[in-house]
């Protein structure tokens, strides 16, 4: 074990991915740029060579599909977008080939590719370089969706990914860069569709996702002052979701507030509340609470951004909702 | 037209046309008798370019296709049983009944997979190509298309990339001047999309594709060209569609253009111009091209028969093969 940062833990993951395994590449705009994509993949070039981590035209649709050919043709590619925004010019690619190929092809190809958007936001960067669209993905079959939230995470989860036999979108986020945690030095898996439970509790349930799951550990401790005692489920995987620790979590503590950095309309709040109304309506002693972003674009201005933007304190504020 | 080219390789170009031809004379009978209901879009007139293509090629090199691609299939070497049970929807199929016409799968000989969204399959095409460079293998990646994919962005951004890392990819356009309904003319200012390899500086070639030796004499270059390491070709085929772009019908309430230029077209057949020069040149007897047409049509009732008496998905399997299962398998055509 040492201790690393978030954006070093993914560095490290791609550095023995690169090492281990000959069919992993890297392609993506700004993979040669010192900035373009934080820290979290300096100089991988360099080490490397510019033939297995290739930076890109501005080509953001035909980049995925060159990955996703690759990937078809046996490589395992991880195709980086610096922006979630700019990957939206590469949708198509994403839903109608990588996710439908090997149900089409009635398994006889399949499409190991990973997809890594970066979520960027805050700073009045404004509407579109700003955007959380995980829960798009969430809805389409044959793609899987993780968001790692702990420096730990952020490593097992990208190797696990590149392990998959299928397309896994990566997602991380900006905001957790600089968290440090405990990493084994070693490369090793995080199982894809196992959430965690960063912290016990017996009074409500928060599920949350990505750096809302760092917020809700500060929104318990803050709690714990108050005397409630709050249980955090990380999710990790919003595809396959971990549906059994949801429920446990809420069959024993009987009061759920749900956390994501997405919108709220069809997001993945509204998802995991859908499942717990299905499934564990009777242990439910109070309406489910959502902290999700206002269906509104991300705005440029300071104080707009302030109240655009959810953390530990609405947290704290929905908890004290549902023991109401 | 020159001819110069082996007596067998002009057999193996006419008998990979008139598989494609008779097979898909079948198909007609059957989307008319409602035993195949998937949409069909038929490849019938088109065939010298497919089968001038793939005999040019090797059995490990990958090619993609599109809607229309019974051709490509059949032409690469796809077993003609497991196209029609996929055809009637059977569990045999090629795609084991998940994937229908639009969708046809050989991987065992380079086929990863037809798509129908137009231009969908050129930067996967792309990409395969960087996968054989990064292997250092001298596979090459062939894409057919149509030519509404040259109004589609992702094509130009394909084309770059492929030029820029000099990729051994071939993009074979077959320009049968209707993008579904939509005249050429009513989409482009100009006719010349052979023309737009040069923005990429890659060789354009325009050929005659209704001429299946000219079209493998294209092909054979380009291909010679790629495995060598000197990067990909633009093939414009200038071809017509037989058939309406979507099931048995002739398409002839689209516009008048397509009844003024369908008889000039159907006058082109390749493979009676083919035939013709075979028997002209005393290569080959009618009777022996008689045998083939037999030995072809017993084939086609064959897979009709098989695929006929051939089960049909269970309900209980619907889901199956949404995720490929992590057992620690690798990809089928990984590298150890």
């Amino acid at each position: 074990m040492h201790r690393i940062s978030y954006a070093e833990a993914i560095r490290e993951a791609f550095v023995q991915l690169l090492s281990r395994d000959p069919r992993v590449f890297v392609i993506g705009q700004g993979v040669w740029s010192p900035w373009y994509v934080g820290t979290s993949m300096e100089d991988l070039d360099k080490e490397f060579g510019k033939d297995r981590v290739i930076d890109t035209p501005v080509s953001e649709n035909g980049t995925t599909g060159v990955a996703i050919g690759a990937a078809i043709a046996g490589m395992r590619p991880i195709v980086v977008h610096p922006r979630m925004d700019f990957m939206l010019l590469a949708v198509d690619q994403i839903v109608n080939e990588a996710a439908n190929w090997h149900y089409m092809c009635g398994g006889q190809v399949n499409v190991p590719i990973v997809i890594r958007p970066i979520i960027n936001r805050g700073g009045e960067q404004a509407a579109q370089h700003s955007q959380a669209l995980h829960a798009w993905f969430m809805h389409v079959p044959g793609i899987k969706v993780v968001m790692p939230s702990t420096p730990y995470d952020a490593k097992g989860l990208l190797c696990a990914a590149v392990e998959d036999e299928n397309p896994v979108m990566y997602i991380d986020d900006r905001w957790l860069y600089e968290e440090i945690g405990d990493v084994s030095e070693e490369l090793y898996s995080i199982p894809i569709g196992k959430g965690v439970l960063r912290r016990e509790g017996k009074d409500v349930t928060v599920v949350a996702i990505s750096y809302m799951a760092r917020e809700a550990v500060r929104a318990a401790k803050l709690l714990e002052e108050s005397g409630i005692s709050t249980e955090v489920v990380d999710l990790r995987s919003l595809k396959p979701l971990d549906t059994e620790l949801v429920l446990q979590s809420v069959s024993k503590t009987g009061r759920l507030v749900v956390a994501d950095g997405g919108w709220k309309t069809c997001g993945a709040t509204a998802e995991i509340a859908a499942l717990v109304a299905e499934k564990a309506f009777v242990h439910l002693k109070a309406p489910i609470e959502r902290v999700a972003l206002p269906d509104c674009p991300a705005p440029m201005s300071a104080p707009l951004e302030k109240a655009y933007y959810r953390k530990a304190k609405q947290i704290v504020a929905a908890v004290e909702k549902v023991l109401s | 037209m020159s001819y110069d080219i082996s007596v067998e390789l002009q057999l193996r170009l006419y008998g990979t046309m008139l598989r494609i031809r008779i097979f898909e004379e079948r198909v007609v009978d059957l989307l008319e008798a409602n035993e195949i209901k998937c949409p069909t879009h038929l490849y019938i007139g088109q065939e010298a370019i497919a089968a001038g293509v793939c005999v040019a090629l090797r059995q490990d090199d990958y090619i993609f296709g599109t809607h229309r691609s019974h051709g490509h299939y059949l032409a690469k070497g796809g077993d003609m049983k497991q196209m029609m049970a996929e055809l009637f929807g059977k569990r045999t199929g090629c795609s084991k009944g998940r994937g229908g016409s639009m969708h046809l799968v050989a991987p065992e000989v380079g086929l990863l997979s037809t798509a129908p969204l137009v231009s969908g399959t050129i930067p996967i095409a792309v990409g395969a190509a960087l996968a054989s460079k990064l292997r250092a293998e001298d596979r090459v990646s062939v894409v057919f298309f149509g030519d509404g994919v040259v109004d589609e962005g992702v094509f130009y951004e394909s084309m770059n990339f492929a030029a820029l890392k000099k990729l051994a990819v071939i993009f074979v356009c077959e320009n049968n001047f209707f993008a579904t309904h939509l005249h050429i003319s009513e989409r482009r200012v100009r006719d010349n999309i052979v023309k737009i390899s040069d923005i990429y500086g890659m060789p354009g070639v325009r050929v005659d594709g209704n001429n299946a030796v000219e079209v493998y004499y294209a092909a054979d270059r380009a291909i010679a060209r790629a495995r060598g390491g000197a990067g990909p070709t633009l093939l414009e085929c200038r071809t017509y569609r037989w058939r309406g772009h979507v099931g048995p019908k002739w398409d002839l309430d689209v516009g008048l253009r397509r009844k003024q230029e369908l008889p000039k077209w159907l006058a082109k057949d390749p493979i009676v111009r083919l035939k013709k020069h075979l028997l002209e040149d005393g290569a080959v007897s009618l009777e022996e091209l008689k045998r083939l047409s037999a030995d072809i049509e017993q084939e086609v009732e064959e897979s009709i028969t098989k695929a006929r008496q051939a089960s049909r998905p269970k309900e209980e399997e619907l889901m199956d093969y949404v995720f490929r299962e992590n057992k620690g398998q690798e990809s089928h055509l990984a590298q150890d």
